[in-house]
């Protein structure tokens, strides 16, 4: 006993070591910008333009990401500035061409005589994009030359203005070669020895979590410990979570927007890429795989901590296995396979961009597979989750098989306590999460129309434009850097209450059409308020159980959890015939008068 | 419009606070000295071992009582003058009243002990005991735990979850066993040992020793030895809360006397929960003063009843508690007495080979109906034990339907057949069948 209270200690140092060594991996890079590499990336055409640029940072050698990136970025954006120059076409040019027209209709022929016989490449450039951009003026009549100059300066002004994207490099491509090039010019320890690194950074805190779990088997016996869970400093907004939440929010921010800046940590990754897909792993990669660590790892913690549910196992093992199979190995096989990337857990509308141009196309083009993968993804939201929902309640995916469901169950049970119960945040709630759904329907909508016609205007608001607004407000930020970044500050299902459209819907079925219910004991309830203390998604369930009535809410993930935590065997997660599922509230033990409580 | 007054913020008064503003109009206020809110008093321990804080064992949202226009006085009532219907507040002014409810609660039980009065010597009954708990813990290796009851379990896993020893100084020879059955009691001995918790059965203290500060030290005991303790929990039972009226016209003995209406001798004044001493027990199997959370929950609804005018008397159902013994749950339904009677009832009692859970199911011998039933470790429905249990339902019938008795989560063991086993054996002319369990609860 006391030998497996050391183990169990050792392990916890062990663990925090371990965590240091990834954490302090980010720092860690040294980076060497190659003049091969470059050209591969950047491309033969437009390499000597940024050569010229790099050729001063070649022999350069950083020590860290952050100078190497801005150095980096700074050589392209030089290259910007001189394609600007080089390409950029005088305004004066509008007096010219409207001087050398007769008459008042626009003629593209008079820029031709403005410009003369275009002489090199800037010149041939220039005199094409002004005739595309003025395609449309052709023959058209202006009142006078300066009404003509003037239209023609705008055009100038557009033309200039496409210089970067077309010649240079936009702010996305820049963003997109910071990455590719930041992660192969990567020449420190970790890419020397990234299996050597993957144990220390990874392995190693695997191995401190395990020695830290493991005894707890025989150390705590079974049955409910939430003990302490109030005075610790990680699970009550204490410092160590306050830390813990600013990690995962700046993982999340790194992740979406900034992933160039870990690339120690995908290149760690790269042999395991290469050893299931086939592929060098991509920021996606590294954190579907640090995912599902954590859902497999979290997993053991949560099958030890409640061994005495044989539900709890049932589920945690469930939400363990789809996972790591449907979420994280099937897909990287798949594109072993030449076939597209599917969850096929996954659905619409938490997947968002399955209706996306790319990915139907990817389908489409795919053949029988991929049309197997659009008709199921369609199906099992079309189908699935009504049927599945009327007869189990959501929980069949939020709290079995759903991804984000799986993290909250297992990383996120630590902080199940910080859910808001009241009244007021129930409010909030409802609004919030069913806005996202008519958001993410819209957006759909839009999207699809726009595959369909081809027209990227629909009621005068452009389709790419909502699709961008949701993937950067909903996809990235609410689900990740809010939704797992909030963990250790509101809960573990942030996401899933507030925001998750898929939750909605699953939660309309729920509400409306389905035989599941929590069901209250009689009169057996204490007011005690473990079971709403317990929520994860902010259900004041002592409210239902303790004037007895059946708990029906379109939030509840079936997580169980109250039940469990109840110590008086007051709830139970039942799906029965639907008739008597919206009890009237009664308890049983007084015979005084009918009482409605 | 009457000023209705209830003294204390418990869940009977609570209760016949909430009842009441349901069926009139009535100013309703509630004074309390303990807290400012309701809260669960059943949930003191999770406070102390880190379960929740304070603001969740609160059944209502602060705004709750504005909404419901009834007004929270935080305040001690010092006397009470009945005559004039008026009460004398510790820091307000005094309070007239058309109507008042003393719902006073109880106080922890002390018996005389040298030394008991002693700093680190309490019950657990109140906020304010909580509050002392967590002073002395900081500075307690062990704790003694005098008596072995409900009350004494929970302080036990309180200590026991600050890693402070903690021995049971129990008068009987079975934890708890002069109210649950031999076999249930000897789960719970061996439970409790189990969990590294000292457990000293047929032993009583003498004294508790003052370490010279006024603050405990140790514990006597009758048979001469001593024992180390810098605190000392008293859990022999509670009484009724009524030091303050005992030199009044109000009729008390225990605790305030009250009729089957909750009438006391003053007009317009009732009394309800653990203070209120009925002149006849409410029911053959039922004590005059009732100290449990449902009781005085049924108290307060039924209460509220004759106050807006439909006079009722209480008439309290089919018997049923629960309780949590460290991580084994207890659940009763009905008769249960703590020795088995063979001339008058049929027992069945199925225990796990482990030793944890158990099903006692208890028939009158005369017509083989059911009569009462116990659980360690297993829940049973409450709606389905009540039904049974009132329409006399006779043994066959039970031993058939026992499964829908069942109320355990899903995917849990279930052991009916075990128990319909038993059955069959006993009555072989006579066998139940047992029914197909449905893939997936659905085919």
């Amino acid at each position: 006993m006391k030998s497996l209270k050391i183990i169990h200690k050792i392990g916890l140092i062990v663990f925090t070591i371990g965590f240091f060594t990834f954490l302090s991996l980010f720092f860690l890079g040294q980076y060497q910008l190659d003049k091969n590499d470059l050209r591969e990336v950047i491309g033969e055409e437009t390499f000597p333009l940024v050569d010229e640029f790099a050729s001063d940072i070649y022999d350069n050698k950083y020590n860290n990401q952050f100078a190497f990136i801005s150095d980096f970025k700074s050589v392209l954006e030089q290259s910007n500035q001189e394609v600007k120059a080089k390409f950029e076409i005088k305004s004066d040019l509008a007096k010219e061409i409207a001087n050398s027209i007769e008459g008042k209709a626009f003629q593209q022929s008079a820029i031709e005589k403005a410009i003369g016989e275009p002489s090199g490449e800037e010149e041939e450039w220039q005199l094409k994009q002004l005739k595309d951009y003025t395609g449309w003026m052709e023959g058209k009549e202006y009142e006078s030359s300066e009404e003509l100059t003037s239209q023609l300066e705008n055009v100038i002004a557009d033309v200039n203005k496409s210089i970067i994207s077309q010649k240079g490099f936009s702010q996305n491509n820049i963003n997109n070669k910071a990455f590719t090039i930041t992660k192969q010019s990567e020449v420190g320890p970790v890419v020397q020895n990234p299996w050597l690194w993957l144990f220390l950074a990874i392995g190693i805190p695997i191995i401190g979590a395990i020695m830290y779990l493991l005894p707890k088997l025989k150390t705590e016996h079974a049955g409910i410990k939430n003990d302490g869970i109030f005075h610790s400093a990680l699970k009550n907004r204490g410092w160590i979570g306050i830390l813990l939440g600013t990690f995962l929010i700046s993982f999340y921010v790194f992740l979406y927007w900034y992933p160039e800046y870990m690339t120690s940590w995908i290149v760690m990754v790269d042999p395991l890429s290469k050893m299931i897909s086939g592929n060098p792993a991509s920021q996606w990669f590294m954190y579907g795989f640090l995912y599902t660590l954590a859902i497999l790892v979290m997993g053991v913690r949560m099958m030890i901590k409640y061994r005495h549910s044989p539900y709890q196992l049932i589920r945690t093992v469930s939400v363990m296995f789809f996972q790591l199979s449907f979420a994280f190995v099937i897909p990287e096989i798949l594109v072993r396979l030449n076939q597209p990337y599917m969850d096929l857990k996954n659905m619409w509308p938490l997947d968002y961009t399955f209706f996306f141009d790319y990915r139907l196309n990817e389908m489409i083009e795919a053949g029988t597979i991929g049309l197997f993968m659009l008709g199921w993804g369609i199906a099992l939201f079309a189908i699935g989750v009504p049927l599945f929902t009327y007869l189990y309640g959501k929980r069949w995916y939020c709290s079995w098989v759903c991804g984000c469901g799986g993290l909250a169950e297992t990383l996120g049970d630590p902080y199940r306590q910080l859910s808001d119960k009241s009244l007021g945040a129930w409010k909030i709630e409802r609004w919030l999460v069913h806005s996202v759904l008519v958001f993410v329907v819209v957006m759909t909508a839009g999207v699809l129309y726009t595959f369909f016609t081809g027209s990227s205007e629909l009621l005068g608001i452009n389709t790419y434009n909502i699709r961008a607004a949701y993937g950067f407000g909903i996809g990235a930020m609410f689900s990740g850097v809010i939704g797992t970044g909030f963990y250790p500050f509101m809960g573990n299902r942030v996401w899933c209450r507030f925001g998750c459209p898929l939750a909605a819907y699953l939660g309309l079925v729920q509400r409306f059409k389905s035989r599941f219910r929590i069901t209250t004991n009689g009169g057996q309830c204490i007011s005690c308020g473990n079971c709403s203390t317990y929520c994860e998604m902010g259900i004041d369930v002592r409210w239902y159980a303790q004037r007895g009535q059946n708990i029906i809410r379109s939030s509840c993930v079936g997580c169980g959890v109250c039940s469990s935590v109840c110590p008086r065997g007051v709830l139970n997660l039942e799906n029965r015939d639907e008739n008597g599922r919206f009890n009237q509230p009664s308890l049983i033990g007084n015979d005084s008068f009918g009482v409605q409580s | 419009m009457r000023n209705i007054v209830i003294i204390g913020n418990g869940i009977s008064g609570v209760t016949a606070a909430r009842h009441i503003r349901k069926h009139s109009e009535d100013n309703i206020t509630i004074i309390s000295a303990e807290t400012e809110h309701f809260f669960s008093r059943t949930a003191l321990m999770y406070i102390y071992m880190g379960h929740m804080k304070y603001e969740s064992t609160k059944p209502y949202e602060d705004f709750f009582w504005k909404k419901n226009r009834i007004d929270l006085v935080y305040d001690y009532v010092e006397q009470i003058d009945f005559k004039n219907k008026n009460l004398q507040l510790k820091q307000s002014e005094n309070m007239e009243y058309d109507v008042l409810v003393i719902a006073v609660g109880s106080k922890s039980n002390m018996f005389g002990w040298p030394g008991q009065d002693l700093e680190a010597v309490q019950g657990l009954y109140s906020y304010q005991d909580l509050e002392s708990m967590e002073k002395y813990s900081p500075t307690t290796q062990n704790a003694v735990i005098v008596g072995g009851g409900l009350i004494g379990m929970e302080m036990g896993e309180m200590f026991h979850t600050r890693n402070i020893d903690v021995t049971f100084v129990v008068r009987e020879n079975s934890f708890w066993n002069n109210v649950i059955p031999p076999e249930e009691s000897e789960i719970i001995n061996r439970h409790i040992r189990k969990h590294g918790f000292n457990l000293m059965l047929e032993t009583e203290i003498s004294e508790i020793i003052d370490d010279g500060n006024g603050r405990a030290k140790g514990v006597k005991l009758k048979d001469g030895g001593e024992m180390d303790a810098q605190f000392v929990g008293l859990t022999v039972g509670v009484s009724p809360n009524i030091d303050f009226l005992k030199d009044s016209e109000l009729e008390t003995n225990k605790g305030i006397k009250v009729n089957e209406y909750f009438e006391t001798n003053q007009t317009d004044v009732y009394a309800i929960g653990d203070c209120a001493e009925f002149q006849e027990a409410p029911a053959e199997d039922r004590k005059p003063i009732e100290q449990v959370w449902y009781t005085g929950r049924m108290h307060g609804e039924t209460l509220a009843q004759t106050i807006c005018g439909n006079k009722t008397a209480y008439q309290p159902g089919v018997w049923f508690n629960s309780a949590k013994f460290l991580d084994i749950e207890y659940q009763t339904y009905g008769q249960v007495g703590n020795q088995p009677d063979e001339d008058t009832e049929v027992h069945f009692y199925w225990e796990h080979k482990k030793g944890e859970k158990s099903i006692r199911l208890i028939f009158h011998k005369e017509d083989k109906t059911l009569k009462g039933v116990n659980l360690m470790g297993v829940r049973y429905r409450h709606e389905v034990c009540d039904k049974m249990i009132r329409d006399n339902w006779p043994m066959k019938k039970v031993f058939q339907n026992l499964k829908k008795a069942n109320f355990d989560p899903e995917f849990f063991k279930k052991h009916e057949d075990e128990l319909v086993g038993m059955y069959n054996e006993r009555y072989p002319n006579d066998v139940v069948k047992l029914s197909r369990k449905k893939i997936l609860g659905v085919f």
